[in-house]
């Protein structure tokens, strides 16, 4: 591929990409969360088109119409979160689109010989293929979809951060399946942003950069630093820090908190005035863990303690108690998008709008109005339904809940996710007011994936790889460099 | 500016449907179809299907779906009639009828809610109660009943934990078991009590007073949608409701409690349909396990002519009595010109599918 570019309105996902992938060799492609990996994936599968930039396959001009197109000349995608039917057999998931016929009928026997032969070309025989998918574990699913590729005789085969649903042993699996790929003939794509795997597994590296190819080379030849500075290098904005404030008494205090998949293991605390950050890579179980404390998902071992209540709660009494969260999917779970604003932004605390279960509307909608000038949310009124803003908008009025609520813990995830620049500096800096608080100090514990962000707005940071948090540090004890390397496990 | 077009379309659209198809009818047939008279009888015989359609804005706009209040109506009508032939008083029968919804609502809410094992339990203990209580005295059925309600209390729900269902099946389940146990009551036969009281005159007009203008079936249907209408617009609980249906995830995440409020609108919601049983059963003066074969469906097409969503978090009480009143004006109107029962069932037919159609443009239009 040269020089690859594409636009999505008015962000350059793909800005100059330069990648060249070899038969018989397994190219790792590394960046940060947003590096523009997996838009560069969809248009090497056929899902989008480039704007600009020519990819060749086996000195041919590649340009896939469509995904089945992208396949029929031999590009095969295994994508993060698995592609397969769960109700359907392996060796009908296999073949899933090239189904051998006779006449009408399938030919179920084909079918199963070739499933078998894919399957023992990777060193599976013994798999059975006319097992329910839904009825293997996570490994052999992942075996299911490699075996596809094999079937179709890919000759490029793209694995998309393999092993974010493997636990550690299938991961060693996983790799001896890519070495078999490899052995046969095919050219490997990996993305990944675990180091050691990339240094286990791969021949040579791309680290893609804010849409851009900064850097190659082959592995034997370079050091996980190397990657490392190439996947920040970023020139460090000259951010101010946040002032420092005189933090209060504990209010949040975790000690080895487990949920129910993620996190493994967590121990935090954070002060009133504080705002506390936890980076790491997407998968990591940063999500989780506020969940966890929020009460939409549970804890299984460990103890929590928010303001004066341990123990786990429900939303209901968490808002109750004073605790506030902002989710990180504001289509999914952030916003009814077809209620107004002023149902929006006043439903966890709507009962104290009411006299008798019976609402005062013209209070509600006074309230949300004061937020609406307060934050300078643009919009023609409290009645308007949510999903017609924008979507910085919108992330406005999903943080004046938390604002309206008065609350005394916000758990903010991903609070700038979407938002354009002029309202990202606004939300930090309403994130940093409220937790100084005018009579009332506040604590707020807040999740991204963009580092210099984190850098800006937290007295201290702590990160997640893996499902395990590490101890939280200053923020000037701390540089870029040495978040990444603990996130992806590259840590000294 | 287009929007707001777009809002007022969303609330007149129903209504333009009603006014046009009532003044189509009034070309057609004339005097007969516009008069007084006749608009009378199309009210009384919107009373049922409107005041069931009412609670079915509720469960519809939460999300939820009913398609057992037919077979709930026909319960209802048999328990009404067993309570008079039992020597209660009409008030306290239509008190049974409208409790024996309920408790319907009380069960569909706690297996939509994941609440299977304590469902199990009630009824085990409720058909213990009833059976033993037939056969070995009332102390027997009381004791027995109590014991199994504690023993299957406590157990069932350990032994299941949560299981949600969908409320599409649940509701597909009740809607033949309980039109089994309504013919069940009455072994097969209607009931025809003596004496029904002022029952009678519920769906029949006065001589004189207020109730000569109006039936008194058509202002238990308007007092009941306009405290529906308010409640829906003007309580914590409606709105919290409106939020469950528009986005349960963003319901929970602000700390709204989505398994309370389920289980509040199918028992809001069918206690309306206890009420249209007793209006119905006052209409056939008599309880019949046979009766409102398909109303379940009419009501669902009524709320979702006057705009509700299939998918929640949209739908107006208003909307729904005017969705069914266009079913009505349709049936009455087909019946004056004097076309034959199957037009009449092609254009409603022909009328839910348009609704449902603009439904689409209308989810269109907004994402």
């Amino acid at each position: 591929m040269r020089a690859l570019r594409k636009r999505f309105g008015a962000t350059l996902a793909l800005d100059g990409v330069d990648l060249e992938a070899r038969a018989g060799e397994v190219l790792a492609l590394v960046g940060e969360n947003g590096a523009g990996k997996s838009t560069l994936m969809k248009v090497l599968a056929g899902a989008l088109a480039p704007d600009s930039g020519e990819m060749t396959l086996d000195g041919e001009p590649y340009a896939p119409a469509t995904p089945l197109d992208a396949r029929r000349r031999g590009v095969a995608m295994i994508h993060q979160e698995l592609a397969l039917a769960p109700h359907l057999s392996v060796a009908e998931n296999v073949m899933l689109g090239g189904e051998p016929r006779r006449g009408l009928r399938v030919d179920w026997s084909a079918l199963r010989s070739r499933t078998h032969d894919a399957l023992a070309q990777l060193g599976r025989a013994d798999l059975d293929v006319r097992r329910r998918v839904d009825e293997l574990s996570a490994a052999d699913r992942q075996l299911v979809e490699i075996a596809r590729a094999v079937a179709f005789e890919a000759r490029v085969v793209v694995l998309d951060e393999p092993t974010s649903s493997l636990g550690r042993e299938d991961v060693a699996h996983l790799f001896r399946l890519v070495e078999r790929l490899r052995s046969r003939g095919a050219a490997v794509v990996y993305i990944s942003h675990v180091l050691e795997e990339v240094f286990a597994l791969a021949q040579r590296f791309v680290v893609l950069r804010d849409g851009r190819s900064v850097a190659c080379g082959a592995c034997a030849d370079s050091s996980p630093q190397q990657l490392i500075a190439a996947m920040v290098g970023r020139e460090l904005e000259v951010r101010a820090k946040r002032a420092p404030t005189r933090a209060g008494e504990v209010v949040v205090s975790l000690e080895r908190v487990a949920g129910a998949r993620l996190p493994l293991d967590a121990s935090l605390e954070v002060r009133r005035g504080e705002v506390v950050g936890v980076a790491g890579l997407v998968g990591a179980g940063r999500t989780e863990l506020l969940r966890a404390l929020m009460g939409l998902e549970p804890v299984r071992s460990g103890a929590l303690k928010l303001l004066a209540l341990s123990g786990p709660r429900t939303p209901h009494e968490r808002w109750r108690q004073g605790v506030g969260m902002l989710s990180e999917d504001r289509k999914r779970e952030g916003l009814a998008l077809g209620l107004s604003v002023a149902d929006n932004l006043c439903l966890p605390r709507l009962s104290a709008f009411a006299r008798g279960g019976w609402l005062g509307r013209r209070d509600v909608e006074s309230s949300a109005k004061r937020w609406i000038d307060a934050l300078r949310i643009k919009c023609p009124g409290p009645r308007q339904s949510v999903g017609a803003l924008s979507g910085g908008n919108q992330q406005k009025v999903a943080l004046a809940r938390l604002l309206e609520a008065d609350v005394d813990v916000l758990l903010l995830d991903e609070p700038t996710r979407g938002v354009d620049v002029g309202a990202k500096a606004e939300i930090h800096a309403l994130i940093d007011a409220f937790a100084r608080g005018g009579e009332r100090q506040r604590a707020v514990i807040v999740v991204s994936s963009y580092l210099p962000e984190l850098f800006g707005m937290c007295d201290s940071i702590a990160v997640m790889e893996r499902g395990r948090l590490h101890a939280a540090r200053a923020v000037h004890e701390l540089d870029e460099h040495a978040v990444v390397a603990q996130a992806t496990g590259g840590a000294a | 500016m287009r929007l707001q077009a777009r809002a007022l379309l969303r609330t007149l659209g129903p209504a333009l449907g009603l006014a046009a198809a009532w003044m189509l009818f009034a070309v057609l047939a004339g005097r007969t179809f516009t008069s007084w008279a006749n608009l009378q009888i199309m009210l009384m015989q919107t009373a049922v299907v409107g005041t069931a359609a009412v609670g079915a804005t509720w469960i519809l706009v939460s999300g939820g779906i009913d398609l057992s209040v037919g077979s709930t109506l026909a319960l209802g009508t048999m328990v009404v009639a067993l309570l008079l032939e039992a020597g209660a008083s009409p008030g306290f029968a239509a008190l049974g009828g409208i409790a024996s919804a309920a408790l319907v609502g009380a069960a569909i809410g706690a297996l939509v809610i994941g609440e299977l094992g304590r469902v199990i339990a009630a009824v085990a203990a409720l058909a213990a109660f009833a059976l033993l209580g037939r056969s070995h005295g009332v102390a027997v059925g009381l004791a027995s009943g109590a014991a199994l309600a504690l023993v299957l209390g406590w157990g069932a729900p350990k032994l299941l934990g949560k299981l949600p269902l969908s409320p599409f099946i649940v509701t597909l389940g009740l809607w033949g078991a309980l039109r089994g146990l309504a013919k069940g009551l009455g072994d097969n036969e209607p009931i025809y009590p003596s004496d029904i009281g002022w029952l009678r005159d519920t769906m029949n007009l006065a001589p004189s007073g207020v109730f000569s203008i109006l039936p008194p079936g058509v202002c238990v249907l308007i007092v009941v949608s306009s405290l529906a209408a308010l409640a829906l617009k003007f309580t914590v609980f409606g709105r919290h409701v409106l939020a469950v249906g528009s986005n349960e995830e963003t319901a929970r995440l602000c700390g709204v409690r989505v398994e309370r409020v389920k289980l509040g609108v199918y028992l809001l919601g069918l206690v309306c349909a206890g009420i249209a049983s007793v209006l119905q059963f006052s209409y056939l003066s008599m309880g019949d396990p046979t009766t409102a074969q398909g109303y379940e469906l009419k009501v669902i097409a009524a709320v979702v002519i006057g705009g509700a969503s299939l998918s929640g978090g949209q739908g107006s009480v208003g909307g729904a009595l005017i969705g069914a009143l266009i079913m009505t004006v349709v049936d009455n109107g087909c019946t004056k010109v004097g076309l034959d029962n199957w037009v009449q069932e092609l254009a409603t037919g022909g009328i839910i599918v348009a609704a449902v159609a603009l439904d689409r443009v209308r989810v269109r239009s907004t994402t």
